[in-house]
């Protein structure tokens, strides 16, 4: 897989999201959907169908492509479970993952979105040198 | 309406992370690590989704309202806070962990795997959590 496809994907992500916007009025951002979904009974029908829509597409996919290893992590349980509530944690204080923030922010030039992008994307890089490289500065 | 609306922008949302490769944690953690073989590709997919939105939020915006509803629901929230910055601080070193966003998440609970069930549940438990704790003034 290589560049072009990521950016055909990236394209249908923002059609998705200028579709969310020109009909509901709402932001694609999946973690703030979710959550919503969760807690707020107004809007829950929409919400539950993009969400049902998300998992379709998982579902289709792995119709066309058999054994396509979806959801499959190398990651041990305990490390999921970590990783898991950190995600959860810290898109509901942040307010928004890599969907709300990343595109539908970033594409609104949105300070807050900027800054929690640039912050987000920067500890992603750091936990995983960390991971795989040791601590900056540290003797192996 | 409005769920059809949904579902289709869910389908497409969902069908462009499975493309790009953002549903595979092994690109995605490839794509973080910097000072390893960096993979870079998945930057295009930011770029993509970027650049599209932006283009479709400003035709769509210039208009009175959205096809079903009377306003645009944007975010109002102003100002940088300590929650913004702590809360993406723990999510980018969740994604870091793991290699999976939450619409990845979701989109691949399709794949039945239980580790991702699992990661699904441990998230919905973190925004119960806040929700409970630490709600948004």
């Amino acid at each position: 897989m290589i560049w072009y496809q990521a950016l055909l994907g990236g394209v249908l992500i923002g059609s998705a999201a200028v579709m969310l916007m020109a009909g509901l009025g709402r932001v694609a951002g999946i973690s703030g959907v979710a959550r919503t979904m969760l807690t707020t009974r107004a809007g829950r029908g929409w919400r539950m169908a993009f969400l049902a829509g998300l998992i379709c597409a998982g579902l289709s996919w792995e119709l066309v492509h058999g054994g396509s290893r979806l959801g499959a992590s190398s990651v041990s349980m305990p490390v999921l479970i970590v990783a898991g509530l950190l995600v959860g944690v810290g898109t509901a204080l942040g307010g928004g993952c890599t969907s709300g923030h990343g595109v539908c922010g970033m594409a609104r030039l949105s300070l807050r979105s900027l800054v929690a992008t640039a912050v987000f994307m920067a500890f992603g890089f750091l936990t995983v040198y960390v991971l795989r490289h040791g601590f900056p500065g540290a003797v192996s | 309406m409005k769920p059809l609306i949904g579902f289709l922008a869910g389908l497409v949302f969902g069908l462009g992370l499975l493309v790009s490769g953002m549903t595979d944690p092994v690109r995605v953690l490839g794509f973080l690590d910097l000072a390893g073989a960096w993979d870079p590709s998945l930057a295009f997919v930011m770029l993509g989704a970027v650049a599209t939105t932006a283009l479709g939020y400003r035709l769509v915006l210039r208009r009175a309202h959205p096809l079903c509803d009377t306003d645009f629901h944007l975010p109002t929230a102003k100002g940088i806070d300590r929650r913004l910055l702590l809360g993406a601080a723990l999510f980018g070193t969740g994604w870091g962990l793991a290699g999976y966003c939450p619409g990845p998440v979701i989109v691949s609970l399709a794949g039945l795997q239980g580790g991702l069930w699992v990661m699904f549940a441990s998230m919905l438990a973190g925004w119960l959590l806040v929700d409970r704790l630490a709600p948004a003034s």
